[in-house]
């Protein structure tokens, strides 16, 4: 959906849609809160009463966006960052773990698909698990992960970035595979015909070539970077992280703790989104306009 | 196809499971020698069968390499005598499976059968009948669509405490949070889809005097087939790690993601490990029954008519 045609004058539909959805959202905390509302109010409450009432619960079945706007702000202006009160503190601990993880997942990838496209053995070999363990809920491992190390006495960012790394390694790899091998096979001649080693055509065909499929894998990635290290943080009940925050209001029925922690892992992932964007629009700029 | 290589996988798992019976009788030196023949015979089985051509050479080199990991996994698990809270090794894995069969199988359908596909339906669905509503208004499509495909890269995992909160802890939650999982990929994926069908062949279906309804039926929906599969396939493993990932929120005490967290935590990790193994054939062999009925139904697309 990367097709610019399709964005033109995106802005205004998707401006209408977002207010409606906010519409629906103040009318399903009116349904979903009244319930509870209804038994606590006095039997001569006015309607305007009533729907304030549902738009102001301190545990709310759905908080309104409201009330997730204060908490949000309460959060990250009246607390320093460095406080475990400011969310902000929170984001960068799992972002922190993701983008340790984004590292190890490129190094790895990059490693993995340049000897894929070079080896034939291990491309016949290891080519398929690599695309078969996409198909595996390989999240699911995170738990044990962190446990087992946790044992061995790593804690913090390591196995959070492990984890991270790992989900975020697939889709680099296989990317990249497609990347190193969208070259022409005549300007791979070509080189060939000039003496060239093959780590010369890696620099100079391969990996610039392989570019236009890094940045879109990259994407995928680092959601799933992300997403790792929030789901890394729930076994531990660790103290601190995106993470920890759902665990924890889920635990004590802090709804609007939930959703704030929530709405900063959605921005959290769209900045992440934007910098690669923003990463890829240089490089393109760099390279002449275009991958 | 030369049958060298086949004979080099013969001697490599004779000589393999050779090893692995000599070390259970302490000989080390005839472990070593063994398992020096294994790997080097398993290494020219692979060297031979990647240079070869066929189904069956092309098949032989993934498995046998994942053959040659797992018994190094279990000699060096073994040889190193690695703790068992640390990685056991598969042996202890398979015998895990095969002692706790009732309790996997319970798991099991708790998270798969339950969860995974009543949300899959209904999220696959909705996003396919909205993506089908949204069609004829261009306004709501650029609208929803980068909605859609924001959505879709955000940690929607997170909204599990709040379905619990919502739906109970027991799978109707995990099934809620498969849903809003499965549904953007669709809905994103139909709307493509549908934008598919050439001009020419509007034209014609025009020409045709055919209705919307006849053109949707007959022309756009089949060329959509194949966008509908990619978000069917993706949405298969997306909804199995959202049901294992919303039970460590908190479940009745049933359901793989539950097994999971627990037994990490209480170190029963051969138990960890065999419930990781009915995730991982839970999730290949549903994507592989898609890719299979997306092969039957649209095989008329470029991209199966050259190989078959």
């Amino acid at each position: 959906m990367r097709r610019p045609s399709e964005r033109d004058g995106a802005t205004w539909p998707v401006i209408v849609v977002i207010l409606a959805l906010i519409g629906v959202w103040y009318v399903g905390a009116i349904l979903l809160n009244g319930p509870q509302v209804r038994e606590q109010a006095a039997e001569d409450a006015s309607f305007r009463d009533f729907v304030v009432q549902t738009w102001s619960m301190e545990r709310p079945v759905l908080p309104a966006p409201h009330q997730i706007a204060a908490e949000l702000a309460q959060s990250l202006f009246t607390h320093s960052v460095t406080s475990p009160r400011n969310l902000l503190y929170h984001a960068w601990v799992t972002v922190s773990a993701a983008l340790a993880g984004l590292g190890i997942a490129l190094a790895l990838g990059l490693l993995l698909a340049v000897g894929i496209v070079h080896i034939r053995v291990l491309d016949r070999s290891l080519m398929p698990w690599v695309i078969a363990s996409q198909t595996v809920p390989v999240l699911a491992i995170a738990p044990m992960v962190v446990v087992v190390l946790g044992n061995l006495g790593i804690t913090g960012l390591l196995p959070k970035a492990a984890i991270s790394g790992y989900l975020a390694f697939f889709p680099i790899t296989v990317g990249m595979v497609k990347g190193l091998r969208a070259p022409d096979p005549l300007q791979i001649d070509l080189l060939r015909t000039y003496d060239a080693r093959p780590w010369q055509i890696l620099s100079l065909l391969r990996f610039p070539a392989s570019l236009g499929f890094l940045f879109p894998s990259l994407r995928v990635a680092m959601t799933l970077a992300l997403v790792g290290a929030i789901v890394a943080e729930l076994p531990t009940g660790a103290q601190a992280g995106l993470g920890a925050r759902l665990l924890a209001g889920s635990y004590y029925g802090q709804t609007i703790q939930i959703w704030a922690a929530l709405f900063m892992a959605a921005v959290t992932s769209m900045l992440g989104l934007a910098a690669v964007s923003l990463t890829e629009a240089l490089v393109a700029q760099r390279r002449g306009g275009r991958l | 196809m030369k049958r060298a290589p086949l004979y080099w996988a013969t001697l490599g798992l004779i000589a393999a499971t050779l090893a692995r019976w000599l070390m259970s009788a302490d000989k080390i030196g005839a472990t070593l020698a063994a398992a020096l023949i294994a790997v080097f015979a398993l290494f020219r089985a692979m060297v031979g069968f990647a240079r070869a051509e066929g189904w069956f050479a092309r098949l032989a080199t993934p498995v046998i390499f994942g053959l040659l990991l797992l018994w190094l996994w279990e000699m060096l698990v073994i040889g190193f005598a690695v703790p068992f809270v640390l990685l056991p090794p598969p042996s202890a894995i398979a015998r895990a499976f095969a002692n706790h069969l009732a309790l996997l199988a319970q798991d099991f359908a708790q998270t798969y059968l339950h969860a995974v596909i009543a949300g899959y339906a209904l999220g696959c669905g909705a996003g396919f009948l909205v993506a089908l509503a949204i069609d004829r208004s261009p306004f709501l499509k650029r609208g929803l669509l980068p909605m859609g495909n924001m959505i879709s890269a955000m940690p929607i995992v997170g909204i599990a405490p709040i379905m619990v909160m919502w739906f109970g802890f027991d799978w109707p939650s995990k099934a809620a949070v498969v849903v809003v999982m499965t549904f953007f990929p669709m809905l994103v994926n139909t709307t493509a889809g549908l934008a598919e069908a050439g001009t020419i062949e509007t034209d014609l279906m025009r020409t045709y005097a055919a209705s919307y309804g006849t053109t949707l039926l007959k022309l756009r929906l089949p060329a959509a087939l194949p966008h509908i599969f990619t978000a069917l396939k993706l949405n298969s493993t997306l909804a199995l790690i959202g049901a294992v990932v919303a039970e460590f929120f908190g479940t009745p005490i049933l359901g793989m993601g539950f097994r999971i967290s627990t037994e990490a935590a209480k170190m029963n990790l051969d138990l960890v490990w065999a419930t990781i193994t009915v995730a991982a054939l839970a999730g290949s062999l549903s994507f592989g029954a898609l890719a299979l009925l997306e092969r039957l139904i649209t095989f008329w697309h470029p991209s199966f008519r050259g190989s078959s």
